[in-house]
């Protein structure tokens, strides 16, 4: 780090023009450098990602023998193997791309039918407590005890699969929209109540408004959880388009030790890049006037 | 005030009362009337009514017996949390009633524009409620209520969440409003200063079940100047006033 350390204080105090009582702009007490910012939060992740691979070498290297070596091999190989290796890298993009599409179609069939359910059951609470039991009930489901049903009745194609993904996903998207849609509170209903809003305007107004975050924190819940509907599903039903999963089972009975870490590997960062790509949405979409926590990525 | 004269009234109260379902009285026989031009104020100790009154008032409850006249058609009602969409900024938090109203938008565009400059939030316009004091947020309740231009104001302890100087300010401009725009007012608090200072009328409300127990006439002229609150009149009749409240609360 050569850039001097200059905090940059001062400039987050703006003269407010005409008025007594000033607005507080959210801007933190100090300013830190940039590069003391950079070395704060790309550091640690660095040196605990030194610290894994570390343990990880010795694992494959002192712990196992050279005979059992297979059971870990050294990250060197996974990557030159499973990474480097084009034929073998493009069979993992390939398997993941399968696995993205059941996934998203999964998610989007969940989030059509979690709204539309949540904002039935936000309208009248006969329909929640008709609903609400059933739904618990369908979460609780471990899906591989319903596998074999779901082959049954949708084969052992790509339907099946989306009809996992959106097993697992739908739950977080009904009960985080439907809390969110109950979260306005009492004075704002009332203004609306004093107005004579209608239904709908209160609907699109306030409720759904008000609603977001609770959405949005349901929808990154539920598309990490899609992505791995996709790949369970693909593990199980192992027929039709080869997704993530068939290859997972693939190189596990081939003893392919390299390639399976790799689609292993592959497989999290789907489902970390699918976790990002919501929490950006939400922070284009609520973030002028939501304070989302920064602790969340 | 005798009943046949409330028919003219803005507002008139007639032998309100309120038990609620769970059989708390809340009002035993409230009756009184606000004027257009007259500002009159409920003081009366925490829990005694006095926000029931302005619910009923506008609708929002239904008392169990006695009758209510107002219009409720552009009724104002300023509530004591400022209520404004996190999700709008200032101006289209202001524009929000007349949006409910039907109106179309470069007029409540317009209005909005004007009650924000009434209340000294210009420049404000654009920020989030995040981003605003809560004596700020305030005035932009105020101004979403004015853009109504409201015959009949209700205020349900609007200044009780901010600091004692901004509290001065706020009384000073809703002061200035009242006479600028001449509405009914209607406005509750426990703080004696804020209520001999604003209004022509204080009315004391006792412990619950609410029963209104003193009148007070307030002779100040307007504009009532900021110092007027040391001189000798003006703390008498605070002195006056306490003393009923004093009464009330036992």
């Amino acid at each position: 780090m050569t850039a001097p350390n200059t905090a940059e204080t001062g400039a987050s105090e703006s003269p407010l023009p005409g008025n007594n009582d000033a607005a507080m702009p959210p801007t933190p007490y100090r300013a830190k450098s940039r590069p003391r910012v950079l070395a704060e939060t790309v550091l640690p992740p660095l040196v605990m990602g030194s610290i894994i691979a570390s343990l990880w070498y010795s694992v494959s290297y002192i712990v196992l023998d050279e005979r059992r070596r297979f059971l870990l091999r050294p990250p060197h190989q996974v990557v030159d193997v499973g990474f480097l290796d084009w034929d073998n890298f493009s069979e993992i993009l390939w398997g993941l791309y399968s696995s993205t599409r059941v996934a998203m179609t999964g998610l989007v069939i969940s989030i059509l039918l979690g709204f539309i359910l949540a904002t039935l059951m936000s309208q009248a609470k006969v329909v929640e407590r008709a609903l609400f039991p059933f739904m618990v009930t369908l979460q609780a489901i471990p899906i591989l005890a319903i596998v074999p049903l779901i082959s049954f009745w949708f084969g052992t194609g790509q339907r099946s699969r989306v009809v996992v993904c959106v097993i697992i996903s739908l739950f977080p998207i009904i009960v985080n929209t439907l809390f969110g849609l109950q979260s306005a509170d009492r004075g704002m209903h009332d203004l609306f109540t004093l107005h004579r809003a209608s239904r709908l305007t209160r609907l699109r107004k306030l409720m759904f408004p008000a609603a977001m975050p609770a959405i949005f924190a349901g929808l990154r819940i539920s598309a990490g959880l899609s992505v791995i509907g996709a790949i369970v599903g693909d593990f199980f039903f192992g027929l039709g388009d080869v997704g993530i999963g068939q290859l997972l089972r693939k190189y596990a009975n081939n003893l392919n030790g390299e390639q399976l870490l790799a689609a292993v590997i592959m497989s999290s960062a789907l489902g970390v890049t699918v976790f990002l790509i919501f929490g950006w949405i939400q922070n284009v979409a609520i973030g002028k006037w939501h304070d989302t926590s920064d602790s969340g990525i | 005030m005798t009943a046949s004269e409330t028919t003219t009234k803005a507002l008139s109260f007639e032998d309100i009362g309120m038990i609620f379902p769970d059989g708390t009285e809340a009002l035993q026989d409230v009756s009184f009337s606000v004027d257009r031009g007259e500002f009159v104020t409920v003081v009366g100790p925490s829990g005694c009514g006095k926000s029931t009154l302005l619910k009923i008032a506008s609708g929002l409850l239904q008392n169990t017996s006695g009758h209510v006249s107002v219009d409720r058609e552009r009724i104002g009602y300023v509530f004591q949390d400022a209520t404004l969409l996190h999700w709008r900024t200032i101006l289209s938090n202001v524009e929000l009633f007349a949006e409910l109203h039907g109106i179309a938008k470069n007029e409540r565009r317009r209005l909005a524009q004007e009650a924000i400059e009434m209340v000294g939030l210009d420049g404000f316009e654009h920020h989030y409620p995040k981003s605003l004091s809560g004596g700020m947020k305030m005035r932009a309740s105020l101004a979403r209520t004015l853009t109504l231009q409201p015959p009949v104001f209700l205020f349900d302890e609007p200044f009780g969440a901010v600091d004692e100087i901004t509290r001065e300010h706020l009384n000073e401009e809703t002061q200035q409003l009242f006479q600028r725009e001449g509405f009914a007012g209607l406005f509750i608090t426990h703080s004696i200063s804020e209520a001999v200072f604003m209004s022509t009328r204080v009315l004391v409300m006792s412990a619950r079940p609410g029963r209104i127990v003193a009148e007070f006439e307030v002779p100040f002229e307007y504009p009532r100047r900021p110092e007027l609150r040391f001189e000798p009149e003006f703390a008498e009749l605070s002195g006056e006033v306490s003393a009923q409240l004093r009464g009330a609360h036992s």
